[in-house]
């Protein structure tokens, strides 16, 4: 004997779960693209630079 | 064990930033300069990290303000493209709840960038309200709204709410559903 209220929110939960499964699927295919070989130069340029900096000191 | 180097960390969450970067500007070659960016500052600005929080958090925060104020800069903040999708999209899930990831995709593409961050922050990447809110510093109950209006706005777009569309849209509504979050879990 479920009330229109009721039934609203399970529509809306129903809704918002579908979407938060998509988003989800959508952010994990983006988070397991192959991270662009700059971003690890990028460190070792930097971890470089340090190490540069600490020498003169 | 000796005193680790934070910035040793960097380099896990870089998928997750760049995801973030990709969520939020819709861009590759604009993300990798965001990340890019990002890393130089947090490397640079390592000592305002405070060790035991959370360093994703930390640099999603980083990204974010990074993006926000070369929004402003470039003074060229993206329409909104309601109705130039909307005509186009009409796509309704099957039985089991999916549908094709690409038009969700598109669809996601068409929200203005403060719901679709709050969305990947809340929907996507697992941070709490209380976390999106911190690193967009707004309310809690402003990242809750924006979420609300995306899914709003998705669901609109992506025909979900063929049963009950106007309740989708109605605050009060989305108000119960957003309290009632932690018990539907």
């Amino acid at each position: 004997m479920a009330t229109g209220n009721d039934k609203d929110a399970d529509d809306s939960a129903r809704i918002e779960a579908i979407i938060d499964r998509n988003l989800k699927l959508v952010y994990s295919d983006l988070v397991q693209e192959d991270l662009p070989d700059r971003f690890k130069d990028l460190l070792a340029l930097l971890k470089a630079q340090d190490v540069e900096a600490k020498g003169d000191k | 064990m000796t005193h680790k180097d934070p910035r040793e960390g960097l380099v896990d969450h870089l998928p997750a930033l760049r995801a973030f970067a990709l969520s939020l500007t819709r861009n590759g070659a604009t993300a990798d300069d965001m990340v890019q960016d990002t890393v130089v500052k947090a490397w640079t600005n390592i000592e305002k990290f405070k060790p035991g929080t959370n360093m994703r958090a930390w640099l999603f925060t980083i990204l974010r303000n990074t993006y926000y104020s070369s929004r402003r800069k470039m003074n060229r903040e993206v329409a909104d493209v309601d109705g130039v999708f909307t005509a186009s999209l009409s796509v309704k899930p099957d039985h089991d709840g999916r549908m094709q990831l690409s038009d969700f995709r598109r669809a996601f593409e068409t929200l203005p960038d403060e719901q679709r961050e709050a969305l990947i922050l809340v929907g996507a990447s697992g941070f709490s309200y209380e976390e999106a809110a911190d690193m967009c510093n707004v309310a809690v109950g402003t990242i809750k709204s924006r979420a609300n209006r995306g899914r709003a706005k998705l669901a609109e777009l992506l025909d979900l709410g063929k049963d009950g569309p106007l309740e989708l849209t109605d605050q009060a509504t989305m108000a119960v559903v957003a309290s009632a979050g932690p018990v539907l879990q």
